[in-house]
């Protein structure tokens, strides 16, 4: 995540024309850029584009891409599809959220995860999937979220003291 | 590569591509689809490459990644061609046995075929395994052969040859004519016959015209047009240009979900490439005929696979549907005459001008035509995609092609057409699969999602699970769908929590009604399907979570309850270490026991015990 830079913004701006079908492409390459919608940029594009601003919260609000606060360095995105669900993504869910000390889909205190869950990123053969940044873990288990979330953790940033125990409890599931 | 000035020139550069392979050069074809990647395709690709580079044989043997070939389950899959020997389940450290293989006398890698679970059998070729064997891959057929990158692989497969015909001198009205005769409808869910939507199209004499391919795949549990785009992007493409040059219009749009960032990159590869070589844009192949497509990324709403909410998502506003008529055929974007076609209708157009009406009319079934592609997963031995004619029966899809229930148990129901759709019982196996027998069966065609369940899925669960999605979904304009599917999901929580009362499934029924017959938009009116459909074949497993709170699938946490059967356990530890909230009591080497009132019932023991000593009542 970079820190919002409104000079950066104004050279986003220009690649656009001022209609209002560049609305929402810009506001994804604005989400894209800072992983989320800053009050000022979304202040800048009503303007720049002639639209109210209740007009551009509307719309940064209704679609689920967008976010409106700060995300973790990794987001972590728990697919809820049917297939997923049929085999046991929501278990998948309720362990991750418990294992990061989050009681519903969100960003971890320490900015490191953002959790979310989706429909169907379209992995259903390989059910239950959980895709952190670009990368799709298929098959999934509760055994196996702890390790995975640790290979995401970089190691300045893991609490002190965590073993590799979890491991072997992966480990033996595979066995 | 030069711009093409006309027809001849796009076969003479057919010719030139043909020309410039050999083949009988071996290549080796990796599926990289998304399923295929996420299993590790990528690895595999870098170890073929490295492998051949070792043995100085980059520049004789061509390695090739291509599209979804379908197998998910069994992936990465790929074929050694010119053989055409078919790999499953391959994984880096194969890369060295493919390549000798390849090299010398080509004997094929026995451990990497696939393997007949019920014979025991290799098989060599792909067309031989099962789960293809009953498929008729029309729109995916060619998936495994190109690299969607490259525009020269789909010229050598008789890419842009329909487009050739249309602008070689072909009526507008006698395509749509074509198209009508086809008996193609249109392949998003509804089913509304194409040809009659072209018709009234180019009826309609204001100017200017857009048409629109839909590929807003939102329903959770499918994913083929996602697999087409990522696969084999340029039919679609030549299948709008086509649409294009018989209706008149000059731009296009795809609206794409951002979720699929590779079907979103191959595809702008692909409008890149057909734009240098002039099959895009102004004067196309010296004809005059002048057609831009434009992409669209949606930004994650289900309701925008609506037509006018996907109109209004284009046009910059909030993805909410408005009411019809007027349809976008007589006011559409921007108040313009526009065509909504799904990714697969458009990409049958050029299979029906090459091949005639004629002959997609003579697949499938009376009023359903043509092939129809569904993403078999859940509980189901062979998951991936599967084209088959329409009219095949769901017992074909799920024993032969989809390989039956995994662990040998009972099929329950299947769940076809997403959220709008319903879940067909156990006792409809030989339901033709078609537009009408569905609908009749209470569930929809939908996008062609096939969701299969067996006895440890609770059907209320299910229920309640489309409902939370649905309410999440629900835009929110209309009162009967925002506060009927709400309501549903209430009553669904209540039952799944032992909660409910006999009075509550009436209550269930005359909503559902209500919202179908007054919701605003095609997501209001099929909300409830998935609780009709389950009300009507199942009320058995809604009677036994109200009457004896009891979950018969043993899923609904409220009504289970986790033990550890002494006689079995062999105090390996796993479940200890698994546990989420310290419930499992027990040395090592000793048995364990669960303490009920810590125990959360998240199932992590479940899935670790090996001895099968946790039991679930």
């Amino acid at each position: 995540m970079t820190d919002f830079e409104p000079v950066q913004l104004e050279a986003l701006l220009a690649d656009f024309e001022e209609t209002r079908e560049s609305l929402i492409p810009l506001l994804q390459e604005v989400q894209t850029q800072y992983c989320y919608l800053p009050e000022f940029a979304l202040r800048r594009i009503a303007s720049k584009l002639s639209v109210s601003l209740t007009d551009v919260y509307q719309v940064a609000t209704f679609y689920s891409c967008f976010s409106l606060v700060p995300v973790g360095k990794h987001v972590v995105q728990v697919c809820l599809g049917t297939a997923c669900h049929v085999r046991g993504a929501p278990r998948v869910l309720d362990r991750m959220l418990r294992d990061l000390k989050l009681g519903t889909p969100g960003t971890t205190q320490d900015m490191q995860f953002t959790v979310r869950s989706v429909r169907c990123v379209g992995c259903c053969g390989l059910a239950p999937v959980v895709r952190v940044d670009n990368n799709t873990h298929p098959n999934m288990t509760q055994a196996k979220v702890r390790g995975m979330l640790k290979k995401y953790r970089s190691k300045e940033d893991r609490p002190a003291g965590e073993a590799d125990e979890v491991d072997d409890a992966e480990a033996r599931v595979h066995s | 590569m030069p711009k093409l000035e006309s027809i001849p020139d796009l076969e003479q550069l057919r010719e030139v591509c043909l020309q410039s392979r050999d083949v009988n050069r071996p290549c080796l074809t990796v599926c990289a689809g998304s399923g295929c990647t996420a299993s590790g395709a990528h690895d595999v690709i870098a170890g073929l490459k490295q492998n051949l580079e070792k043995l100085g044989l980059a520049q004789t043997i061509d390695v090739k990644s291509t599209g979804c070939h379908g197998f998910c389950e069994k992936g990465p899959v790929m074929i050694v061609w010119p053989d055409g020997i078919f790999y499953n389940r391959v994984t880096p450290r194969d890369a060295a046995a493919i390549v000798a293989s390849a090299t010398n006398g080509r004997k094929p890698v026995e451990k990497l075929l696939y393997q007949d679970p019920q014979t025991g059998e290799r098989v060599l070729h792909e067309n031989d395994v099962p789960f293809y064997a009953r498929q008729q891959r029309v729109l995916f057929g060619n998936n495994g052969r190109i690299d969607p990158r490259q525009i020269e692989d789909y010229l050598r497969v008789g890419g842009y040859k329909a487009l050739a015909r249309v602008l070689g001198g072909i009526p507008g009205e006698t395509i749509v004519e074509e198209i009508k005769k086809s008996g193609l409808r249109g392949r998003g869910g509804a089913g509304f016959p194409t040809g009659v939507k072209w018709e009234a199209l180019r009826a309609n004499p204001a100017t200017p015209k857009f048409i629109i391919c839909n590929a807003d795949e939102g329903d959770p549990g499918a994913f083929m047009d996602r697999s087409l785009l990522e696969g084999n992007p340029h039919s679609i493409i030549e299948g709008m240009i086509i649409g294009a040059c018989a209706l008149g219009a000059s731009t296009g749009f795809v609206y794409v979900r951002a979720e699929y960032p590779l079907a979103v990159e191959h595809l702008r590869v692909a409008l890149r490439q057909a734009e240098e070589i002039g099959l895009l844009g102004e004067n196309i192949l010296g004809t005059g005929f002048k057609f831009r497509i434009k992409v669209v990324q949606g930004a994650g709403a289900f309701v925008c696979g609506e037509e006018t909410a996907l109109i209004a998502s284009i046009e910059g506003r909030v993805g909410e549907p408005r009411p019809r008529p007027p349809f976008p055929v007589q006011s559409g974007l921007w108040g313009k005459p526009t065509i909504i076609n799904n990714v697969k209708t458009w990409a049958s157009v050029p299979h029906i001008i090459n091949r005639g009406a004629d002959w997609y009319a003579g697949i499938g079934t009376e009023r359903s035509k043509g092939t129809m592609v569904f993403s078999l997963v859940g509980k189901i031995n062979n998951t991936g995609l599967v084209e088959v004619p329409m009219g095949i029966t769901l017992r074909e899809m799920i024993y032969t092609i989809g390989g039956g229930i995994p662990k040998g148990r009972q099929l329950k129901a299947v769940q076809i057409g997403g959220p709008s759709g319903g879940c067909i019982p156990s006792s409809l196996i030989d339901l033709p699969i078609d537009y009408e027998e569905l609908t009749k069966a209470g569930s929809m065609m939908g996008s062609g999602g096939m969701v299969v369940m067996d006895e440890s899925t609770c059907m209320v669960d299910v229920a309640r699970y489309f409902m939370e999605f649905l309410e999440e979904e629900s835009c929110g304009k209309c009162f009967p769908c925002r506060e009927g599917t709400q309501r549903l999901r209430e009553i669904l929580d209540r039952i799944c929590a032992g909660k409910g009362k006999e009075e509550d499934l009436a209550l269930l029924d005359d909503l559902g009604w209500v919202m179908k017959e007054t919701s605003l938009c095609g997501l209001g009116q099929t909300a409830a399907n998935p609780v009709l459909t389950t009300l009507r074949y199942f009320k058995d497993e809604y009677l036994a979570h109200i009457r004896e709170h009891r979950c018969p699938a043993k899923v609904c946490k409220e009504l289970i309850v986790y033990s550890i059967e002494p006689a079995v356990c062999d105090g390996c530890h796993a479940c200890v270490q698994v546990c989420a909230t310290e419930a499992i009591l027990g040395e090592k080497k000793k048995v364990h026991e669960i303490d009920e009132g810590k125990c959360i019932k998240c199932g992590a023991c479940l899935e670790v015990c090996q001895p099968k000593a946790v039991l679930v009542s």
